[in-house]
């Protein structure tokens, strides 16, 4: 598949570029456009990169939630993080990949997909270098923001993924920034 | 040195709590006044096991509890004592804080000394030892007053036998040598001539001195094996006999102990790692439970895996070099995989197969003492205990079961004089009977007890505003509304059943586990309650219907039938939305498109299908597009990555690789009334 | 390596016996009741047997007597795991064959020594 080898290849290309890597003190995120927007998700969750594939909707869920796929026999619910972050919907093409993540929540850890426009790099985040999220205004959710890194000229904005799947149940909207502020302070996990 | 013993506490518990089940049922079949003495063995073996256990285990409390009930079981064993009725309920009880004592244990919460002191007590009244049983264990103490300071002079003579029993003096001086100096004397003068001499037996007799400060004790312990066949006569040494030890025999001494020396460390390197290994397996154990699986079933599943790996290898010989000429060949091929795999998979959903009785077990013991409770005589028949089924159906009817049989005892069965009066035996008969029927299992809990009042019912349901006073009803139809929602018809609240628990839970956790319930009766002679519960919870039969290009699977338990609508068949009632006629019956139509969205071939019922479907007792037409096939599917969990879904009970995989859903039929109904209460609501905003 | 036959019908019991002998360097083969134990008697030889006296199928003191029919058996020495309260059965044991006896309760350090010491 060719997305999983591209992003193969990635980490590869980044551990030559940085050796020392994982040893720095930081940690590595794997980063993913959407809508001309970079996020990053902590390597370290990430379980495999797949191409899109039809999923099996599931009726009276959220929109974003597009469906299920069958992962080697697990059934996986599958998150458009467009229209989970309520942007424009594209069209799927062959390069929309599924990232494949463990999260967790109170009953367990869980498996699930993000749809994302397609996957970028792997990149090594120092602590220091990540900064709390600023507010948006209305516009954007940030309560899956853990926080933002800056290398170089790029900003990534660093996700949250234990709460994608909870925070739909409790919009509170107010106490977004309140909450983001806590989380800047453990920008490790 | 020590040894862990902890390690093997876990496997002592379970065991254990095997045994109390043994002794409960056992002592529940006791013949008060003709007990059979076999019964009897095993009840004693029973708590004589725990007893040992819990006492090499360390688990004092239970052992000397265990003593008593030993005890008390031993006179019973050898005719010292009558089984008399209350024995028998001081024992029951006996199980009863025993187990709750392993519990306690167990879970290392607080032991309720109050219960068991009091129940102990009760056990000593019956014993009449109150405080004198601990006589034997004193008994070994009598004689250990005499120690000598010098040593010991012993004359040992063997019988004739000694070797016979496995016994052999050079052990006996071995085990003296390591107490302190000895010298040997031997006498052959017993030894016969050669033609009559027996090596098989024992004529040396011997003389002995043992040289230092040892106990009278040590000594007997010594010979402790050996006292009864053989002549021994052990006196102090006398303080002017002259003291001389032996060099050699030292030194042997000496290497003796080196060697034990060695083993115990070698015994103490292997108990670390064995007890890392343990950790390990106790962790894994908190985590997930076990099941004991008969090892035939293991080796069938093997014997299976065997077959599949010759026909895997002989169709990858095939697929290597194909041609069409082959055909047929492969075409067997399949076949024969087909055929393995649907026994192997029979073969190891048979592994989570237990028998019913896991379940019935309960029962002689709770209708034992409810009857004794509300003075009735009540004989419980079961059969089919040995139908086997899913360890998770058995694990989740229970409750179920427990609440039809209190039903039974409580409202079913008459008191005595009652059925005197209607001419019956003061004995009602209470039946629990297990069997397979097709892809199902059957349970069925029936009494001999005055039957369903079809009056009563009906008219309590009216009171209740569950169904209209003008309502025509055949008596099968009454009956089937006590298993509605609100419906009790216990005048009072009693202590055995009518707890608020109504019969509409029972309905549902069966429903909940795939089944349904039917209710028989007839008055005067008593009612069956049927529960229907498919065999295991993994898989299940299921119609494929599709919708659109969807495909959900509908649990073929819950079809009554399929049929294609003509236009006078159905209409729409103000306020209630669509119906159909179904023979005599009036029911509402699903469309599962509305519920469940998505793009329909047709929204016309002449169109498509209705899937007359039952949940929970209502019956209602499903709308689908069409029928796809029948097929078994392996039923998976949407809750463990994501959450329940209302009207979905799960996912399954089809054979594509797609995933398609599974309908929770009663769910679905609720979801309807629901759908078209909040359209009542929109309309009238 | 000397071996053992370790007979009981408490599988707990047999677990602690097995483990305790194992780790001292013994052979140790296990049966839950006396038919058990005696196919297995049958089928090898044993340096020692070591025997619950409270067991379905056949008891211990049956198994004892069967086993001193057995020409391999004539002289093995056997010891019985015996309960204080049940006295009269050491008797009635030693009459069937038994070399002696070890008593209920007891730890895993009494087992070996013991063993240790009819095995010498």
């Amino acid at each position: 598949m060719t997305a999983s080898n591209a992003a193969e290849s990635i980490v590869q290309g980044t551990d030559e570029k940085n050796p020392a890597g994982t040893e720095s003190g930081g940690s590595q995120y794997l980063t993913f456009v959407l809508s001309g927007e970079t996020y990053g998700v902590d390597i370290l969750r990430v379980q495999e990169i797949k191409g899109w594939t039809p999923v099996t909707r599931i009726p009276n869920t959220p929109d974003y939630m597009q469906g299920v796929l069958n992962l080697r026999g697990t059934i996986v619910p599958i998150v458009d993080m467009r229209m989970r972050f309520n942007l424009e919907r594209i069209e799927y093409t062959p390069i929309t990949v599924i990232i494949v993540l463990s999260i967790k929540s109170e009953s367990g850890d869980r498996v699930i997909g993000l749809v994302v426009d397609s996957v970028s790099d792997v990149i090594n985040v120092e602590s220091e270098n990540i900064k709390p999220t600023p507010d948006f205004g209305d516009g954007l959710n940030t309560e899956f923001i853990n926080g933002l890194a800056t290398g170089g000229e790029r900003m990534v904005m660093l996700l949250d993924v234990d709460k994608l799947l909870s925070v739909d149940e409790i919009q509170v909207l107010s106490d977004a920034s309140e909450e983001t502020e806590q989380n800047a302070d453990k920008p490790d996990d | 040195m020590s040894i862990d013993v902890s390690q093997f506490l876990e496997t002592f518990y379970e065991e254990s709590f095997e045994g109390l089940d043994t002794m409960e049922s056992e002592l529940l079949g006791l013949d008060v006044g003709a007990a059979d003495s076999e019964t009897i063995n095993t009840i004693f073996r029973a708590a004589h096991s725990i007893k040992g256990g819990s006492g090499t285990f360390g688990l004092n409390a239970v052992a000397d509890y265990t003593h008593l009930m030993e005890t008390l079981l031993d006179e019973m064993r050898d005719g010292r004592r009558q089984v008399t009725e209350e024995a028998v309920n001081i024992l029951l009880s006996s199980v009863d804080v025993l187990r709750e004592m392993l519990t306690a244990l167990r879970a290392n919460s607080e032991l309720e000394v109050d219960r068991i002191s009091e129940a102990q007590q009760q056990l000593e009244a019956l014993l009449g030892t109150a405080g004198a049983d601990s006589a034997a264990e004193v008994e070994s103490g009598q004689n250990n007053k005499d120690s000598a300071e010098r040593g010991w002079r012993i004359s040992f003579k063997p019988h004739l036998r000694l070797f016979k029993t496995g016994n052999d003096p050079a052990r006996i001086f071995r085990e003296l040598q390591a107490l302190g100096d000895l010298t040997v004397q031997m006498d052959a003068s017993d030894l016969p001539e050669y033609s009559y001499l027996d090596p098989e037996e024992s004529y040396l007799q011997w003389e002995l001195e043992l040289k230092g400060d040892i106990k009278r004790e040590a000594l007997d312990d010594v010979f402790a094996w050996v006292e009864d066949d053989c002549v021994i006569n052990i006196t102090p040494l006398e303080p002017e006999e002259s003291e001389q030890g032996s060099a050699e025999e030292a030194d042997k001494t000496e290497v003796a102990a080196v060697a034990v020396k060695t083993v115990e460390r070698r015994v103490g390197e292997r108990r670390q790692e064995n007890r890392r290994k343990g950790d390990r397996r106790g962790s894994a154990n908190n985590e997930s439970t076990s099941i004991r699986v008969g090892i035939n079933k293991v080796d069938a599943v093997i014997n299976l895996v065997g077959e599949l790996v010759i026909t895997q290898s002989m169709l990858s010989t095939l697929g290597k070099d194909f041609n069409m000429k082959k055909i047929n060949k492969l075409l067997e091929g399949l076949d024969q995989l087909e055929l393995n795999t649907r026994e192997l998979q029979e073969q190891v959903m048979r592994m989570r197969m237990m028998p019913i009785s896991f379940a019935f077990q309960r029962f002689p013991r709770l209708v034992h003492d409810l009857s004794q409770k509300m003075g009735k005589k009540i004989e419980l028949k079961m059969s089919g205990e040995q139908t086997e089924l899913d360890k998770t159906v058995i694990e989740k009817i229970g409750d179920p079961l427990v609440h039809l049989v209190r039903n039974s005892l409580d409202h079913g069965i008459e008191s005595p004089q009652q059925r005197k009066e209607a001419g019956k035996p003061e004995t009602g008969i209470l039946s629990l009977h297990a069997y397979h029927q097709g892809g199902n299992i059957v349970i069925e809990v029936a009494d001999d007890g005055a039957g369903l009042n079809a009056e009563k019912i009906l008219a309590k349901a009216i009171q209740q505003g569950i169904v209209q006073e003008d309502v025509q009803l055949e008596e099968e139809q009454i009956y089937e509304l006590i298993m509605l929602p609100g419906f009790s018809t216990a005048e009072k609240v009693s202590d055995v059943s009518g707890r608020g628990v109504g019969m509409d839970v029972v309905v549902r956790n069966i429903q909940s586990l795939g089944g349904s319930l039917e209710v028989t009766s007839e008055a005067g002679k008593g009612s069956k309650f049927i529960i229907r519960l498919p065999l295991t919870l993994a898989i299940l039969d299921g119609q494929t219907v599709a919708v659109g290009d969807e495909d959900y699977i509908v649990p073929l338990i819950s079809i009554i039938e399929s049929i294609q609508v003509t236009g006078d068949m159905f209409h729409t009632v103000a306020g209630k939305g669509e119906t159909f006629r179904l023979r005599d019956e009036h029911l509402p139509i699903i469309r599962l498109h509305e519920i469940f969205g998505g793009n329909p071939n047709t929204t016309e019922l002449t169109e498509g299908l209705l899937v007359v479907v039952e949940g929970e007792g209502r019956k209602v037409g499903l709308f689908v597009d069409d029928l796809k096939g029948q097929q078994q599917v392996v039923i998976k969990s949407l809750e463990a990555n994501y959450k329940k879904v209302d009207g979905i009970s799960g996912a399954t995989i089809l054979g594509d690789g797609s995933v398609a859903l599974i309908l929770d039929i009663p769910g679905l109904i609720r979801l309807s009334n629901q759908h078209a209460t909040d359209d009542k609501f929109k309309k009238i905003a | 390596m000397a071996k053992i036959l370790a007979v009981d019908d408490s599988t707990s019991m047999r677990q602690m016996v097995t483990f305790t002998l194992k780790g001292a360097g013994y052979e140790v083969v296990e049966a839950a009741d006396g038919v058990e134990a005696l196919d297995k008697a049958k089928a090898q030889k044993f340096d020692l047997v070591l025997s619950d006296v409270n067991m379905p199928k056949m008891d211990g003191i049956t198994l004892i007597r069967e086993l001193r029919t057995l020409p391999a058996f004539k002289f093995t020495p056997i010891l019985m795991l015996t309960t204080e309260s049940t006295g009269e059965k050491k008797q009635e044991g030693k009459a069937a064959g038994a070399t002696g006896w070890i008593v209920k309760p007891f730890n895993p350090e009494q087992l070996l020594a013991t063993i240790n010491k009819v095995l010498g």
